[in-house]
Formats: C-alpha cells, sequence, structure tokens
C-alpha cells in the first residue's frame, strides 16, 4: 500500500514443505477457480496460518504450489496489510482508529493499551505474547471503540474490559467466544 | 416516525438460530428458490428490473439493468458466466452486511443461487473483506448445511440445475470493496482497478461476464420471487423502491444497524433510530452514506430524507452504502477530515499518480492544519489538489478522497480558516482553480 513499504523479510523459516493433507486440500481450492493462480490468496491464509508469517522462504513455497513467479507472490503478499512479512507476538491486537471509531474514543483505548501493556505502538512485549498496532476501519463503526485480536472482534470497550480481556489472554483463560455483542446489532452508547 | 417499517432484510433477525438451515427455512428460506428455477432466467431479470431494486453497495444502479448487461449465449461464446458477491464491507461507516451475513447467511446463499440462474452463472463467489474470518466460518458453515441438503452444488432441489457458491477471503485492502480491483484480487493479483470499459458484465472476473452485486442487493432477490416486484414498489419513493439498511455510529444514544424504507426522513433517522444526540449536545455535521461521500450541514440534515434523489437535491451529497456518521458539537471537524484523509492515504491502490501523491499531500496538510501549523494558503493548495484528483483517475476512489475535502471546505470553511488565524476570505471560492 502507498506510503508503507515493508522491511523485506531478513529471517527465513529455512526448508518448508506442505503435509500431504495440506497438498490435498490446495488441490482442492484450486478446483474452485480457473486459473491456479486464483488460489493464492487462499494458500497464502493457509502458509500463515501454519507458518505464523510469510517469509521469503514460505511465498517462495506458495509461488512454487501455484506454478507463479516468486515476485508475483511477493507482489501480492506486500499489497495485503494482513499478510505478515514479518513475524508477530503469539497474540496481534489491532485497534481500529478511523473517524466513526475515533469519535468514540479510539485514542484512549489505545493510551489504555499502552499503559496495559508497556509498549509503544507496532512494538511487542518482551515475553512474546502481544503485538499492539493502529488499523484502518473493520466495519465495527456501530460498536467501537473496538480491537481485532487475530480473528476475533472485541468491541463497545472500556478500560475495564481491556484489563479483562488482556488477563484473559496472559493467563491461558480467553473470555468465552462468541461474546454477546457480537450478536447484537443495536447497541446502547457508552456514554448515556 | 408513525409510517410503516416492513422488514424485507431483517425479517429473521433476531430468531434464536436464525443462521442454520433449519430454522431459515421454517421461516420461508429456499421457498423462493424453488419457484425462481422454475421460471425463465429472463423472467426473474424482469421482476428484479420492475421492483426498481437499486445497488445497495454505494453506487445505486438499478440492479436488473446491471442483470441485463450480461451478453446473451449466442453472443458470448462458450464462455462461462459468473457472479460475484462483494461482501468487502470496507466503506468507512458501514457495517450491515456483516449483520446480514452473521444473522441470516441463508438469505444470501439463496439470493447468489437465484441471482446465479437468473444471468445464467453456475458458480458464484462471496468476497469477504479478510478481517470478516469469523463471518466467513459461519457463512461456510451455512453452505455446508445448504449443500448437503441438495441446495447448493449439482442438480439442485432435483431441477438438474447445478451452481456452486464458494467463499473467497480478502486480506486487508479498502480498495478491493471497488468492483474491478475486487476481480484482481479474485484472480489471485493486487486489489488493482482495471478500466473500464469493458464493464465486468461483459469482461469480468478471468476475461468473462460477471455481474458483482452487494451483499443487501442480493438478500433482497428472494423476497422479490416471493412477493412481486409491485409489493417492493409499494415501499419507499417512486425511484428509491424499497428499503434500505442504515449502519449508524458516531455521537449518538444508539448506534447500530436499522432497515427503513427509503424515503424516510433523516432527521426522524437520528432523532428516533439513533435514539438522538447525548444530552446537551447540538449536531455539527453529518456524513450520510459512508466516509467517501459530501458531508451534510444541520440545516441539510432536517430537510432530506433518505433516498438517493433527497440527499442530492438537498445537499448534494449521496445515499451511497447507507453508511450514517453523526458528528456533534464536540468534533473537530478539521481533525476529523484528517483521520479521513489519513484513512484514503493508507488505502490509495497506487496505481494513479494523482491519487497516490494526492492523498498523502492532502492528509499532510490537514495534519498540519489540525496542530495550528498550516496558512490560509495551505487550504487553497488542499482544494487545488483535490479538485485535481476529482475524475483523473482509473477508478473512483480518487474521487472519493477529493469529496470529504471539497464539501468540508465548500460547508465549513470558517472552521479551517479559524484554524490558520484568519477570518474566511470574501473571495473564498471553495471549487475553484480545477485545472479542467
Amino acid at each position: 500500500m502507498a506510503g508503507a513499504f515493508p522491511r523485506p523479510p531478513d529471517q527465513g523459516h529455512g526448508p518448508v514443505s506442505w503435509t500431504d493433507e495440506e497438498q490435498a486440500r490446495i488441490e482442492e481450492i484450486c478446483a474452485r477457480y480457473p486459473t491456479r493462480k486464483s488460489a493464492t490468496l487462499p494458500v497464502l491464509w493457509m502458509a500463515q496460518r501454519k507458518w505464523g508469517w510469510l517469509s521469503y522462504d514460505v511465498m517462495k513455497l506458495v509461488a512454487e504450489t501455484l506454478g507463479q513467479p516468486p515476485s508475483e507472490v511477493y507482489a501480492v503478499a506486500t499489497f495485503y496489510t494482513m499478510l505478515k512479512k514479518q513475524p508477530t507476538g503469539t497474540y496481534l491486537i489491532q485497534v481500529c482508529h478511523t473517524l466513526s471509531c475515533q469519535l468514540v474514543g479510539a485514542e484512549e483505548i489505545i493510551a489504555h493499551l499502552k499503559k496495559k501493556l508497556g509498549i509503544e505502538e507496532g512494538e511487542t512485549t518482551p515475553d512474546g505474547m502481544f503485538t499492539l498496532m493502529r488499523v484502518e476501519c473493520l466495519a465495527s463503526c456501530g460498536s467501537g471503540p473496538m480491537m481485532q485480536i487475530d480473528d476475533d472482534y472485541y468491541e463497545q470497550l472500556t478500560p475495564d474490559a481491556i484489563d479483562a480481556i488482556i488477563d484473559g489472554l496472559r493467563s491461558g483463560q480467553p473470555l468465552p467466544l462468541p461474546r454477546p455483542e457480537v450478536n447484537k446489532w443495536t447497541f446502547r452508547s457508552l456514554e448515556s | 416516525m408513525d409510517v410503516p417499517k416492513p422488514r424485507i432484510l431483517t425479517r429473521r433477525w433476531g430468531l434464536e438460530g436464525s443462521h442454520t438451515l433449519a430454522v431459515a427455512r421454517k421461516h420461508g428460506a429456499y421457498e423462493s428458490l424453488r419457484k425462481a428455477l422454475t421460471m425463465e432466467p429472463s423472467a426473474i431479470t424482469q421482476v428484479v428490473k420492475d421492483s426498481g431494486l437499486r445497488g445497495r453497495g454505494g453506487a445505486g444502479f438499478p440492479t436488473g439493468v446491471k442483470w441485463g448487461f450480461v451478453p446473451p449465449p449466442e453472443k458470448r461464446g462458450d464462455k462461462p458466466v459468473y457472479l460475484i458477491c462483494n461482501a468487502d464491507e470496507s466503506e468507512p461507516g458501514t457495517f450491515k452486511d456483516r449483520y446480514c451475513i452473521w444473522n441470516d447467511p441463508h438469505a444470501l446463499i439463496e439470493g447468489c443461487l437465484i441471482a446465479a440462474w437468473a444471468i445464467g452463472a453456475k458458480t458464484a463467489y462471496i468476497y469477504l473483506r479478510g478481517e470478516f474470518k469469523f463471518v466467513k466460518d459461519r457463512l461456510d458453515a451455512a453452505l455446508a448445511e445448504a449443500r448437503e441438503a441438495g441446495l447448493v452444488g449439482r442438480n439442485i432441489l432435483g431441477t438438474g440445475i447445478d451452481i456452486d457458491v464458494w467463499t473467497h477471503l480478502g486480506a486487508g485492502a479498502y480498495i478491493c470493496g471497488e468492483e474491478t480491483a475486487l476481480l484482481s484480487s479474485l484472480e489471485g493479483g493486487r486489489g488493482q482497478p482495471k478500466l473500464k470499459p469493458p464493464f465486468p458484465a461483459v469482461e469480468g472476473a478471468w476475461r468473462c461476464p460477471t455481474i458483482v452485486n452487494n451483499v443487501e442487493t442480493l438478500q433482497v432477490v428472494p423476497w422479490l420471487i416471493e412477493h412481486g416486484a409491485a409489493a417492493y414498489r409499494a415501499i419507499g419513493t417512486e425511484k428509491s423502491p424499497g428499503t434500505k439498511l442504515f449502519s449508524c455510529s458516531g455521537h449518538i444514544r444508539r448506534p447500530g444497524v436499522y432497515e427503513l424504507p427509503l424515503g424516510y426522513p433523516m432527521i426522524e433517522l437520528l432523532n428516533d433510530e439513533c435514539g438522538g444526540l447525548h444530552d446537551g449536545r447540538t449536531l455539527k455535521a453529518v456524513i450520510p452514506g459512508g466516509s467517501s461521500v459530501p458531508v451534510m450541514t444541520p440545516d441539510e440534515v432536517a430537510r432530506a430524507t433518505m433516498d438517493y434523489e433527497s440527499i442530492n437535491e438537498v445537499a448534494g451529497s449521496y445515499l451511497g452504502s447507507g453508511g450514517f456518521i453523526v458528528m456533534d458539537d464536540r468534533t473537530d471537524l478539521v481533525a476529523a477530515l484528517a483521520n479521513l484523509l489519513r484513512f484514503y492515504a493508507h488505502e490509495s491502490c497506487g496505481q494513479c499518480s494523482p491519487c497516490r501523491e494526492g492523498t498523502g499531500w492532502m492528509h499532510s496538510i490537514l495534519q498540519r492544519l489540525a496542530a495550528g501549523e498550516a496558512t490560509e494558503f495551505d487550504i487553497a493548495t488542499l482544494r487545488d489538489v483535490a479538485n485535481n484528483i476529482h475524475s483523473r483517475t482509473i477508478c473512483f476512489f480518487g474521487a472519493s478522497a477529493a469529496m470529504p475535502v471539497q464539501s468540508f471546505l465548500k460547508k465549513f470553511p470558517e472552521e479551517f480558516f479559524g484554524r490558520a488565524g484568519v477570518d474566511v476570505p470574501d473571495d473564498w471560492q471553495p471549487r475553484a482553480a480545477s485545472a479542467k
């Protein structure tokens, strides 16, 4: 994306390969599309879930699997913000800071998270557990302020709620899913 | 307001287990599919045309007319036709599609199947934004149930008709909500828009005829088949028939998604559905259709109704995706606009220079202005940059980034000049100095 050239991955995974099961799954995905290239995003997602992030080694494997030039897979991987070109902590915390969330206190949420985790934006906690980032709109505008931790949305955040969420993850007992707010589509404003 | 509020899109929302096949079928799901598969495809397109349904993704283009652009079999040769559902939902202020799928995935699957049959597609893809992994999981589960029940895949309902529906997950890029960028992304490339023409209906995914429809649009289709075009036309206004989902956010007591007939007074939406502003607050501005559309003043809000025509006539703005963002008197509009331009600068795909460079310039000027470090000359530069992006890019992103700037400067000039420490000049021309 413009203005955000990612640093080339400077560490690698070394030799990487798919299991037979994964290879079969990839063929199943490829069969849904008229071209193998169309499976680039699904296979990059599979790779990221397996290896945590996309090093050159992983991108080359994906390219080979799909019969694409490595440069093309690199071009795709670097275009999308959710595809990680560098490793992150065990949990990636992404706080939305676009207008609707900003209007209802996204900055306070980010400030609280920084204090709670003892890190700045873009940093990972020394124990390697949490990485904190701010991101653009996540389509959760009515239930802001909100953050995404890995695949999960945490909405209508307050400092107390953040403490409970982080403490839960730290102690290995995350809050149960789905959380009630995900099932609702109207919300009482936090302020009222 | 005391008008009927029929529930078309939200009819199964709130039912216990509404996302499961059993509950959805108990409440009517797939009955329209059964009926549609006995109809001629052209008859289905005619119903959609007659209903006046307009695309709910933002552009408001008549859905049936769009379907009619697919070349007939004798003209397209052996090329397959594709249906794509746009579930990228990336416009700031918009969060309705997520709840559409979450609460009623079978309505979307049924809508995809009927639309695919109407346009002659044997394959449909539902493209969801990468962050909607949790939504995709629920939709995949619904698809698996439907496939198991013989509703998706081969020989649907014993009719001999084959239509497959697949989900496809994006990976974080606003631009993939633009239909040609979505197609680039689906094809396995970077999500960069393509020049039109050719339009996707003629040459879209994998250079084959392709129809791209929004989630909300497709979810209306089963209802249209069940109740007919006239019933739909009886709701809403003459030019904007039916209901629409409004995603309401910002400084309101009850943010959320509301289904209302088009033509509903904007002020009633704000005061009734949204519960009004917080105590002691007054209205400063509203963005009525997602972050890309021009901003509205309180006076305009009081006069407009929620439909494609009124918002344009009253305020020169657009209904867009129905993302309704409310800002009260606490809002620093310079900071709000700077926030939006940071978004656009971040999300520009980088393909066209005016957009790639211009969004960054606009953001940096606004940042300096918000910090009190800019002058009145910077405001003129800001205006000129915006005017020179609009209509000079491959896709509509450029205009989407320019319109907020142009409208904020036009409708709230005192906020911006005030930040530069001067009064609004007598000869200030908000739309001047375009290189056109």
